[in-house]
């Protein structure tokens, strides 16, 4: 049984800056080598598992999606003592005045996002938003040392641990997505003392904080006949409107909206349904900006469905989530695989070896 | 090679509109390759074949530009426009353009001399292009034809001035990689795309058909080193730019650590570039098929997207070099 | 099939179901093959004919319509009984206000419904309204009420009906949903007749969301070249004397041929056949004098390793709001040039 808590402590504090996936990469690596029959990675550097059905060859395949990358920061010119710096995905930059940072040199370095104390600011200099152009990184080195272990591209995360709040609520950095990993992780897990006929890949994938582009290159090449994309969602919290909002600590949310086929909302319900899952469900009126939306377009077109982990404060260093929602979205999937079957290939009108 | 260049930045090719860049790329490229198509988005591909123990590599150096496609025609003759790519608004007034069968026309502002023509910035909706016309009926052009601006080439001797240095340096940078080099283990596919100001849409089908290995764009960046630019560490004249990052995608680490290493044993000057802002034909590349690993080499260029983009003719040759000994050797990444 | 059903049948961008089998039905007959993606997009081909016509490989051509219309979808049921909603495709908010909806697959009638202008302050009242916290009131007193009657998720459609005004001169007809329904009745009428080329009807999904449908089905079809119908913007109402702006296309003066938008450019090749189809038979037609909008056209030229493609279009009136208007002139006039432009290609793409 995965302690989700303890392998969500260890993703989540890893570095893995969108295009740069590679510690955190090695420890998915770890942690699903175990429970997979094959795992490979691809040019894109998206981590592919491989667990094959019960079924006859060919079997039908799903792919499961979850993005590793995390939103953060690249070291974009020296100036002096200090680093300037561009962001790499959405980072709100109002959330990193002050924080700590680790600068990825030659060794990680910790910095600093450097702020000017407030006494001698303005109180209109105050009441604005900081601009990219007046942050520095104060690595604490002289600029001639500090031009020995850093240099133009060297990639910045955030410095911070995952804590423990009262009742299985966890927060930390980079959550967006590692859950979803977790949550992978979770249902191959489950999967090893069940049986299922389909083939499932389950994919870490890169680069979806800049534009879905590792689920893109990944779903072309597995050419899978479904696939289920997890991500985080806006969970329940003070100031958003609660129309746009899925509540914390119940279950996954299975959308809809044109993202999604039907169907396999449909059969994700009642998945559901039968085993007495926690679950919720939410709408989608268009882009879901999850990876689900490059996967649902590629080459033919593959029935899709998109699970959100409940999550408060997505992007920031704080994000937090309740475990119980991890497990209960790895149940959910693996309890679905199970389920798949001939029947439900046919209903989906699947041609296998038709792009051929 | 500057009146390679001469002959190129002066052609005309707005986007979807490459016929007259394209001949000439032709003519200068089909004596150097062993085969020379050109597909259904208007790209040219041209083949030069490895020896057959490396890789099939695609180089993309776009050859459209930035211009102008007319939208409507008034009653007194004057042409409403839309930009095709990312034309500002700020550099059109007064500036002539023409159009592929030869007219030209200058882009006129209807607030110029009027007192809001002081205090505002003109918008493109308020801009036509008057091409001496009297009347609906005797403008030389149609709905739906296409100009591009017109600059002469002027050298300055370390310093390069054209219209479309973005990205026709590039492409005389190919053209002469090409024409130089020697054998090479690659199968080399240099093309030189179509649609890249509007969405680097050629390379999307140009990479699908060459299904390569590694995909490597050269194309123009911008500078750091004008008055109260952009804080960005990028010089002219410091060496060709190694792309790391732009706003459309990161290079492929192994790609990016393969063309530093060929920099550093040229002994030649080069820069690591972080851009915000833009992006490139390597965007494409990289999201081709099953993916594809890919980087830029970038030529840097002040004034980009004016009618006047400046060059270091010592980065051009740095980066003729660069290109020469990265396509010529064996790659591994 | 005519205009009027497909006007009338009701699909936003993910639920095109309704549409999809009307359209099945009526061409079942004529065609050869079909296959429904896992997008939702309906593909029909259609053979060259009479036999041997186009040769031994008959050019591919892919035509396609999309059968997605813009709507809106329910979010959640409120305790007071009442909907919230987001909009599905790009719907100009200020459209909404008091206009009557049909919620769901079994078309439960509703309303938007705003604040009384007595309780707005005068202030406000010049403003674009407000529709974040808009809501669809369906009559139900509650939320007990309404979950018998509709579902979280349900698809909500404008409500109008399909009436021809005019008919004599311009033959206008309004109705909504002419983008595409338009395209997608022209399309029908087409796989009516004989062409000499292999066509590939493709009546997609999701074009309003983003071409996603377009996108597969090309993939699938790798077809030789592409043409996109649609409905699309006229904007031919009277103007300010001085005013001599384009007005995108005109009502009655033919269907429309696009070089460019925001989502492509245009083969040049394809742009002088269709003119030079036009002048040989007499049919009139027009530029899409602007670059605005994006059509399925965006998502074929970019397939595989690139199709040579265009945009022809029937000019309406009012796109993208509950009630749109156009001119059946217009939309015959389209068949034919369409009909004659297949009959143009049998040869090959001119170079």
């Amino acid at each position: 049984m995965i302690e989700s808590t303890e392998l969500l402590r260890k993703l989540s504090q890893a570095s893995g800056v969108t295009g740069y996936e590679d510690e955190v990469r090695q420890l998915v690596h770890e942690a699903w080598e175990p429970l997979a029959d094959e795992i490979r990675t691809d040019t894109l550097g998206n981590l592919i598992a491989i667990k094959r059905g019960a079924g006859d060859a060919p079997r039908p395949t799903i792919m499961l999606a979850a993005h590793m990358d995390e939103i953060g920061l690249i070291v974009s010119a020296i100036e002096g003592d200090f680093l300037r710096f561009s962001t790499v995905g959405g980072v709100d930059l109002r959330t990193i005045v002050g924080q700590e940072v680790n600068v990825h040199g030659t060794e990680s370095l910790p910095g600093i996002v450097a702020t000017r104390p407030p006494h001698i600011l303005t109180a209109q200099e105050r009441s604005r938003v900081i601009p990219l152009e007046k942050l520095f990184i104060d690595v604490g080195l002289p600029e001639e040392t500090l031009r020995q272990h850093v240099q133009v591209g060297d990639l910045i995360t955030m410095r911070r641990d995952l804590i423990s709040l009262a009742g299985e609520f966890v927060a930390g950095k980079a959550i967006d997505d590692r859950a979803g990993v977790v949550s992978l992780t979770v249902c191959l897990d489950m999967l090893r003392g069940m049986r299922h006929t389909w083939d499932v890949y389950a994919v870490a994938t890169t680069q979806e904080e800049i534009g879905l582009r590792g689920a893109t290159v990944s779903a072309y090449g597995l050419t899978p006949d479904i696939g289920i994309a997890v991500d985080v969602g806006f969970g329940k919290q003070q100031g958003v409107s609660d129309s746009k909002i899925i509540d914390m600590d119940a279950g996954p949310a299975i959308a809809m909206g044109p993202n999604v086929h039907p169907k396999m909302h449909e059969r994700l319900v009642a998945t559901g349904k039968q085993h007495e899952l926690k679950y919720q469900t939410e709408v989608i009126a268009g882009r879901s900006g999850t990876d689900g939306w490059a996967m649902q377009v590629s080459r033919q077109g593959i029935p899709t469905a998109v699970l959100s982990i409940p999550l408060r404060y997505m992007h920031t260093t704080v994000e937090t989530i309740c475990t119980r929602d991890i497990d209960r979205t790895g149940r959910l999937m693996a309890l679905f695989i199970t389920g798949l079957d001939e029947a439900f290939g046919e209903e989906l009108g699947i041609e296998k070896g038709a792009d051929a | 090679m500057k009146e390679r260049i001469r002959q190129l930045v002066e052609a005309y090719g707005p986007s979807g509109h490459e016929a007259q860049i394209r001949a000439l790329i032709e003519e200068q490229v089909a004596p150097h390759a062993d085969k020379v198509r050109t597909d259904a988005m208007g790209n040219l591909i041209a083949l030069k074949r490895g020896s057959g123990d490396g890789k099939p590599v695609m180089i993309a150096a776009h050859m459209d530009e930035i211009g102008l496609v007319v939208t409507y025609i008034d009653e007194k003759g004057f042409l409403r426009f839309s930009p095709t790519g990312g034309v500002s608004p700020v550099t059109l007034v007064g500036s002539r353009v023409r159009f592929a069968n030869g007219t030209t026309g200058v882009i006129g502002w209807e607030k110029w001399f009027r007192p809001e023509g002081n205090t505002s910035r003109p918008e493109l909706s308020e801009l036509y292009i008057d091409v001496g016309a009297t009347g609906r009926d005797d403008t030389p052009v149609g709905v739906g034809d296409a100009a591009g601006f017109v600059r002469p080439f002027e050298d300055l001797g370390q310093r390069l001035i054209a219209k479309s240095m973005d990205n026709r340096i590039s492409c005389a940078v190919a053209i002469q990689a090409l024409s130089e080099m020697g054998e090479t283990p690659n199968d080399l596919y240099f093309c030189f795309t179509a649609q890249e100001e509007v969405g680097t849409r050629g390379a999307i089908t140009a990479s699908y058909g060459i299904e390569p290995a590694l995909g490597l764009a050269v194309d123009v960046t911008l500078v750091g080193d004008t008055p109260k630019a952009r804080p960005m560490a990028v010089s002219l004249g410091e060496g060709p730019a190694i792309k790391i990052m732009d706003s459309g995608m990161l290079a492929h680490p192994g790609v990016v650590r393969w063309m530093i290493e060929a920099a550093e044993s040229l002994e030649i000057r080069y820069q690591r570039e972080v851009l915000q802002g833009g992006s490139t034909d390597a965007r494409s590349i990289q999201l081709s098929r099953a993916g594809v690993p890919a980087g830029c080499l970038s030529i840097p260029c002040r004034y980009v997207h004016t009618p006047s983009e400046m060059v270091d003719y010592g980065d051009v040759q740095n980066a003729v070099k660069l290109l020469v000994t990265l396509l010529t050797g064996e790659i591994n990444l | 099939m005519t205009l009027e059903t497909l006007s009338n049948a009701r699909g936003v961008s993910g639920n095109e179901a309704a549409v999809r089998d009307l359209i099945l039905d009526a061409v079942r007959e004529q065609i050869d093959e079909h296959t429904v993606d896992a997008l939702g997009n309906l593909i029909c081909l259609k053979r060259a004919r009479p036999e041997g016509a186009g040769g031994e490989k008959p050019l591919r051509v892919m035509v396609a319509a999309h059968m997605d219309e813009i709507g809106l979808i329910v979010t959640g049921i409120n305790n007071d009984g009442s909907l919230s909603f987001d909009k599905v495709g790009g719907i100009d908010d200020r459209v909404l206000l008091s206009k009557q909806v049909l919620v769901g697959d079994k078309a439960v009638p509703g309303v938007i419904g705003y604040a009384p202008i007595h309780l707005i302050p005068a202030s406000e009242r010049n403003k674009a309204p407000d529709m974040s916290k808009a809501v669809i009131d369906i009559g139900a007193a509650n939320k007990g009420a309404a979950e018998g009657l509709v579902n979280v998720g349900d698809y909500v459609t404008f409500h109008a009906t399909y009436q021809q005004l005019d008919s004599e001169r311009l033959r206008t007809a309004r109705g909504k949903a002419f983008d595409d329904r338009a395209g997608c009745a022209v399309l029908v009428e087409l796989l009516q007749g004989e062409h000499p080329v292999d066509l590939y009807a493709a009546f997609t999904a999701q074009e309003e969301v983003g071409l996603r449908g377009a996108q597969v089905a090309a993939y699938r079809i790798n077809p030789d070249v592409a043409i996109a119908l649609e409905g699309t913007i006229c904007d031919d109402l009277p103007k300010e004397e001085d005013d001599d702006s384009s007005p995108v296309t005109q009502l009655g003066q033919g269907p429309a041929i696009t070089f460019m938008d925001r989502s492509f450019i245009a083969d040049r090749r394809l742009v002088d056949l269709l003119i030079h189809t036009a002048e040989e038979n007499d049919i009139p037609y027009q530029f899409k004098q602007a670059v605005s909008g994006g059509t399925d056209a965006g998502a074929m030229h970019l397939a595989r390793e690139g199709v040579p493609s265009i945009a022809l279009a029937v000019p309406s009136r009012y796109i993208h709001a509950p009630v749109s208007l156009l001119s059946l002139n217009d939309f015959d006039h389209t068949v034919q040039l369409v009909r004659a432009a297949l009959s143009a290609l049998q040869g090959g793409l001119p170079s």
